[in-house]
């Protein structure tokens, strides 16, 4: 039995981007691989860590629960596209690096684009919904308080911006 | 963990996808993935061919249709989290949801996948076989219909064959005035399958007297229970804990609790127990403060 | 006491961690993000046997796949390589990538296949056929000890591979004279700090220079030569990548048998090859586990609850091979008596193999299992006498004045202030309010219990417990190197011989040499050359990067301090002691306007040799490769020995209530004292001792390498190895004091591990006292919800039955 690649278009953060894949590959191999957007993460391959989140049309989902040939047609956004420019942080990762919300860095692109999703549908959240909203990503270095730290640091600052924390 | 190779189609009709599932060995559906693509990715499950119904319009949706809400069987999660009809008519249902695992999960997973795959510890089927909810599905051209309890056959284990696709959930609406649900689980972190869980609806007259009572138990067998024994013991009480206390525990005590790396039987039954008299009196405080309140 | 922050210009000041902008954006570069064209990829075969021979390997079906370029089996492997390295003298337990002949757990790795992607590779893998034979195994640890066993190496005739007692002291007498002992047993249960990165290792041979090429997600001691060793390598024919960013480790990548077995093919087959582990790989066949030791303790004390004497019996049940990790025994020897003045100590070390999962070094290496059978011999003293626990603990302290302090096993405790540390989180708790709270809650029908747990972190590691447990290793050298140079336009370059795992190295080193050579650590360029270009480095463990790292870059700093001072020196014709350094200039102390600029010494050095002293080398660079203070020695012939140099404390203070009914346990109050001297970046060290707490907490309450009785690992992924999320760590504050190390250059401890030497025996400690009013204890971790909801319902019924 013969198994067929496909073509698809993939809209990733902001680019329309044709690939060829088999249907068994993830999005998140298809991201990483094909268009070497590696910032999302292999943890698990399950849906349970949460290194391999994603937003699809803003909303955080575990890219390795989906498959290229899904997720057509959806607006995806990795780290590498709320990133600014060359060089530059957007003041959610600013955060992230004034807190020091992290270690090793695995897991923060993922809890980062978690962040900006939470504070894109809530700019004043509490602690309890930022542990609410992190829960489904794991950090085996922090122990999470830097991180949650950081998001309360980037809420405020984002609000007295005056800045929506706007879909990306 | 790659999954074994697969073809992968989108039919855009339901008819077209029962015609795909009729086709074939080794044929499956996905709607979400949430817990089709960790099986995969392990090979435990290695379908053929995939057919994907998740954008398929007619199996999204919430309406009401007289004393039911229907749910369309790949209606999102957080979809139905959000929704004022759930909210407003399927208080249990919307009470239960954000225990189902973590939001990037319900952001993807669906209401019919979750009762297909038939969990014994899943929150939804709980709320289906407590509330006496009715299940639709499609095999080849015929539609047909089932009460949850009797979908519900053991472990991951469903009276639909390889052929059928699920197409909605029906729910009933409960129209008393005085309504209030609760549920409570036991797990070892918030989110993970439950070791046990109860879920309760229930209905008090004007005096406080229990006029209507839904008891679910979850995650303690190896299919949802409902409990009609509690229910008829209880109605015409004021639910006073030792009362509610010993009705569950003598409905309990006869039946056949898994055991597991996590729990013994009896550890299952005794949480059974309490959680079903945490969720009874949550229930019954809500429905006294007046209006149905989650 | 506490010394009064000295004044630093960087040290010890909150400044960013400057890898984190990699991370932020998504730039750090993991072993999976490293790409070479042409890269093939393996899957593995894994034995679905505890043990069995491995009667025949059919490898016809998956060569046939299109894209399947080889199936490697451990006979070929084995004819080409050598033996892993052990660390005990174990000549008869070979370990190797791939098993040969006899598979020895469930989960080994069998056959590797390489293929054009991974799906395929794992195409492949499931179309070997492996016949085998299987074999009676044994899994528990006492059982592999108890003759009679089934042996998991038969050459070795055993399944021990160290059995040493020492007694350092009059132990015997001291029992005899004092008025009570008391005896318990308690279990550590198989955990591990599971890096959310898996291991992986990328290897491409280059034939023409003859180099073998490694990217690896690696934490490992002495990486680049065994790789070398194993695939019978000079050397200087393995270059190891440093600059390869690692996703965790806390000890447990050390991913030797993955390298070789990737070395081999590369070599073999002439591609690129990438072993990646998936995580069912990685938990059952990567070799990562942790350490699962019973402890059987005894305590000899008097009426004050002093203890006089301890002997301990640790038997850890290893697996199926060994590197070091029965090193994990040795290690906590640094510290075997933890804060106390404990007089003599017998100490009986047997590690045993069993058909489980081969052992790593986890976080501490040993100590986290240690502390919480000291700490539970602290608490059954007390309860013993009817004493608080922390008075009792008061009692047993090593005082201030008592610094430093020599323990009964040799090695001298540099700095501390227990007593300090525990009356500052007294403080800050309010310590009679949070017991007031524990009792309103049980006045509520809520279990409620107060943790305790006073440990120390023995941190500067050395490798003195090789010699110690291996009488055949002399090895008393643990070093670390760093190289400094200035480039002819000034700008500063730091090389460090070493990968990180988010531990903040070119941050500490950026700080140190900046505060050395007073100017700004943001300007400092620090970089990790490949081990072909590198200095000498044991890898970031056994806490001791603030220390040694540090060490070595402020010494090569200090050297380029002293040439810039003599250029300048001789330059303006004074003597070296009317020189002034400031931030990379000189001037002269009698007139300060005559001065060489920064620019001018550099330029000096790098091109007017007419205007060096004599005797100078042109350029600026300058090593340092620094021993570990205090280390050098061999143990003396009674097992005495200076093991680690410097020894952080700690102190958790927990409480927690347990719904009576259901046994879950729930954390609301948690602080920590630590000190760990001189802070050099307070965002990392704060980082470590959350981050170890939250590990410590899965370890006490979540997870557990569960086996079942056939030999199979039965939480295999992560929806029965249950990781803390966000929920299951509290809030913890940390309340901070300083007893600077006198060994350290700015009096720095390590603090890699702290957290986790305490978390779990306070938690323990919590539990414990949440029960105990039903007459119970918890005598094993991790302490799991059903089991502690079983424990107390059979108490009650008990109780109410008596009534």
């Amino acid at each position: 039995m013969s198994f067929e690649a496909l073509r698809i278009e993939l809209n990733v953060n902001g680019e329309t981007r044709p690939v060829e894949v088999e249907p068994r590959t993830s999005l998140l191999d298809c991201l990483r691989e094909q268009l070497l957007l590696t910032g999302a993460h292999a943890g698990c391959e399950h849906g349970v860590c949460g290194a391999c989140t994603v937003l699809i049309d803003g909303t955080p989902m575990r890219s390795c629960l989906m498959f290229a040939v899904q997720a057509d047609g959806y607006a995806i956004t990795t780290i590498e596209g709320v990133t600014p420019g060359p060089g530059e942080l957007s003041p959610m990762q600013d955060a992230f690096c004034e807190t020091h919300g992290m270690q090793c860095g695995y897991c923060t692109p993922a809890m980062i684009l978690t962040a900006h999703a939470l504070l894109a549908n809530n700019p004043a959240p509490t602690r309890a919904e930022i542990v609410d909203a992190i829960s489904g990503n794991i950090c085996r270095c922090t122990g999470y308080a830097q991180i949650i730290e950081a998001i309360v640091l980037a809420a405020e600052r984002m609000r007295r911006l005056n800045q929506p924390a706007s879909q990306p | 963990m790659k999954p074994a190779a697969f073809n992968y189609a989108r039919p855009k009709s339901l008819d077209e996808a029962c015609a795909m599932l009729a086709e074939g060995d080794d044929v499956r559906i996905i709607a979400g993935g949430q817990t089709l693509v960790p099986l995969m990715a392990m090979r435990l499950a290695r379908p053929k061919r995939l057919i994907d119904i998740a954008r398929i319009p007619e199996l999204a949706f919430v309406r009401r249709e007289g004393d039911t809400v229907v749910i369309g069987a790949t209606t999102r999660q957080c979809a139905l989290e959000h929704d004022p009809i759930v909210r407003a008519d399927v208080p249990l249902l919307a009470r239960v949801l954000p225990f189902v695992g973590h939001a990037p999960t319900r952001a993807r997973g669906t209401i019919g996948g979750s009762l297909a795959n038939a969990d014994p510890a899943a929150e939804i089927g709980l709320v289906a076989v407590t509330l006496g909810a009715t299940l639709s599905y499609r095999e080849g051209g015929a539609t047909a219909e089932i009460p949850a309890a009797e979908f519900f056959e053991g472990p991951m284990m469903t009276a639909l064959s390889a052929t059928a696709c699920l197409t909605a959930v029906r729910f009933p609406v409960w129209r008393e005035a005085h309504l209030g649900t609760g549920f409570h689980e036991i797990n070892a972190r918030r989110s993970d399958f439950a070791f046990a869980a109860a879920s309760a609806q229930l209905a008090l007259d004007g005096d406080g007297i229990c006029q209507r009572l839904a008891l679910g138990i979850g995650a303690v067998t190896t299919v949802p229970l409902r409990l009609d024994g509690v229910s008829d013991a209880l109605i015409g009480t004021r639910l006073e804990e030792s009362t509610v206390r010993a009705t569950v525990t003598e409905a309990l005590a006869g039946i056949d609790p898994m055991s597991d790396l996590h729990c013994s039987a009896d550890y299952r039954r005794r949480a059974a127990v309490t959680l079903a008299v945490r969720a009874i009196t949550d229930a019954a405080k809500a429905a006294s403060r007046g209006a149905h309140v989650l | 006491m506490s010394a009064p922050s000295k004044h630093f210009r960087f040290v010890a000041t909150d400044r960013r961690v400057r890898e984190d902008r990699r991370f932020v954006v998504g730039k750090g570069r993991f072993a999976a993000d490293v790409a070479i064209t042409g890269t093939k990829h393996v899957a593995l075969v894994t034995c679905p046997y505890p043990a069995a021979r491995i009667v025949r390997i059919d490898k016809a079906a998956a060569l046939a796949l299109p894209g399947v370029h080889h199936v490697l089996d451990g006979r070929e492997l084995a004819a080409a390589t050598s033996p892993l390295l052990a660390g005990l003298d174990t000549p008869n337990v070979p370990r190797r990538p791939l098993a040969v002949d006899v598979a020895r757990y469930a989960g080994e790795w069998v056959a590797a296949v390489v293929a054009d992607t991974r799906a395929l590779a794992e195409d492949a893998a499931e179309l070997v056929e492996v016949e085998y034979e299987p074999l009676p195994f044994v899994l528990d640890g006492e059982e592999a000890y108890a003759p009679g066993s089934p042996l998991v190496h038969e050459a070795h005739a055993s399944n021990v591979l160290l059995d040493r007692t020492f007694v350092w002291g009059e132990v015997d007498k001291d029992f005899a004279e004092s008025p009570y002992r008391l005896a318990f047993k308690i279990k550590w249960g198989r955990s591990s700090t599971v890096p959310i990165e898996t291991f992986g290792v990328l290897a491409n041979w280059d034939p023409w220079h003859e180099i073998l090429d490694v990217y690896a997600s690696i934490q490992m001691p002495r990486f680049p030569d065994q790789v070398a060793l194993a695939l019978k390598l000079p050397g200087s024919s393995v270059r190891v990548h440093n600059n390869v960013d690692v996703g965790g480790s806390y000890g447990v990548k050390r991913g030797i048998k993955h390298a070789v077995l990737a070395g081999y093919l590369a070599r073999r087959l002439g591609f690129p090859i990438r072993l990646m582990e998936d995580r069912l790989e990685n938990m059952r066949g990567g070799d990562a586990h942790g350490p699962e030791r019973n402890f059987d303790v005894e305590v000899a004390f008097d009426d004050a609850g002093v203890i006089r004497s301890m002997k301990i019996r640790a038997l850890d049940n290893v697996g199926a091979y060994a590197g070091r990790s029965p090193f994990q025994l040795g290690k906590p020897i640094s510290a075997i008596v933890g804060p106390y003045r404990t007089k003599s100590v017998q100490y009986q070390a047997i590690a045993v193999t069993s058909n489980k999962t081969t052992q790593e070094a986890v976080r501490a290496f040993g100590q986290s299992p240690t502390n919480y059978a000291i700490e539970r011999a602290i608490e059954e003293v007390a309860w013993h006498r009817g004493l608080d626990r922390l008075e009792v603990r008061r009692r047993n302290l090593i005082r201030a004045e008592q610094f430093p302090y020599l323990i009964p096993s040799g090695t001298t405790y540099d700095s501390g202030d227990y007593h300090a540390v525990i009356d500052k989180v007294l403080a800050r708790a309010d310590y009679a309010s949070l017991v007031a709270e524990r009792d309103r809650l049980r006045g509520e029908g809520l279990l409620a219990g107060i943790g305790i747990a006073a440990c120390l972190e023995p941190s500067g590691a050395n490798s003195t417990f090789e010699p110690l447990l291996n009488p055949k290793n002399e090895t008393t050298t643990y070093s670390e190197g760093c190289r400094i140079t200035v480039d002819v336009s000034g700008a500063v370059t730091v090389n460090i011989h070493t990968v990180s795992a988010g531990q903040g190295h070119e941050t500490l080193v950026g700080t140190v040499v900046g505060e050395v050579l007073e100017i700004d650590p943001d300007r400092i360029r620090v970089v990790r050359p490949d081990s072909l270009s590198s200095l000498p480095s044991q890898s970031p463990v056994g806490s001791r990067m603030a220390i040694m790292l540090g060490g070595a870059a402020f010494h090569a700093a200090q050297k380029l301090k002293a040439k810039l001072i003599a250029i300048a020196a001789h330059d303006l014709n004074i003597p070296p002691e009317r020189t002034v350094y400031e931030g990379g200039n000189v001037s002269d102390r009698a007139t300060p306007q005559t001065r060489r600029s920064f620019v001018e010494l550099v330029t000096i050095a790098h091109r007017y040799f007419h205007r060096l002293p004599p005797d100078t080398e042109p350029g600026l660079a300058f090593s340092h490769i620094i021993q570990v203070p205090t280390g050098g020695k061999l143990p003396t012939s009674d097992g005495r020995v200076q093991m680690y140099p410097c020894f952080a404390f700690e102190f958790h203070l927990l409480l927690m209530t347990i719904d009576p009914d259901l046994g879950k346990p729930e954390i609301s109050r948690y602080v920590i004292g630590h000190d760990c001297g001189t802070v050099i970046n307070p965002k990392i060290v704060r980082g470590m001792t959350m981050g170890g707490i939250a590990h410590g907490i899965g370890a006490a309450l979540y997870e557990e390498f569960a086996y079942n009785p056939e030999g199979q690992l039965i939480a295999q992924t992560f929806m029965d190895y249950l990781l803390p999320s966000a929920h299951e760590v509290p809030e913890v504050e940390i309340v901070h004091h300083e007893t600077p190390s006198p060994h350290t250059v700015f009096g720095q401890k390590g603090s890699g591990e702290s957290g986790y030497l305490g978390a779990p025996a306070a938690i323990a400690s919590a539990v414990n006292d949440a029960i105990r009013p039903l007459g119970l204890r918890v005598n094993s971790l991790p302490i799991k919800i059903a089991q502690l909801g079983d424990m107390i319902a059979a108490a009650k019924e008990r109780m109410a039955n008596s009534e």
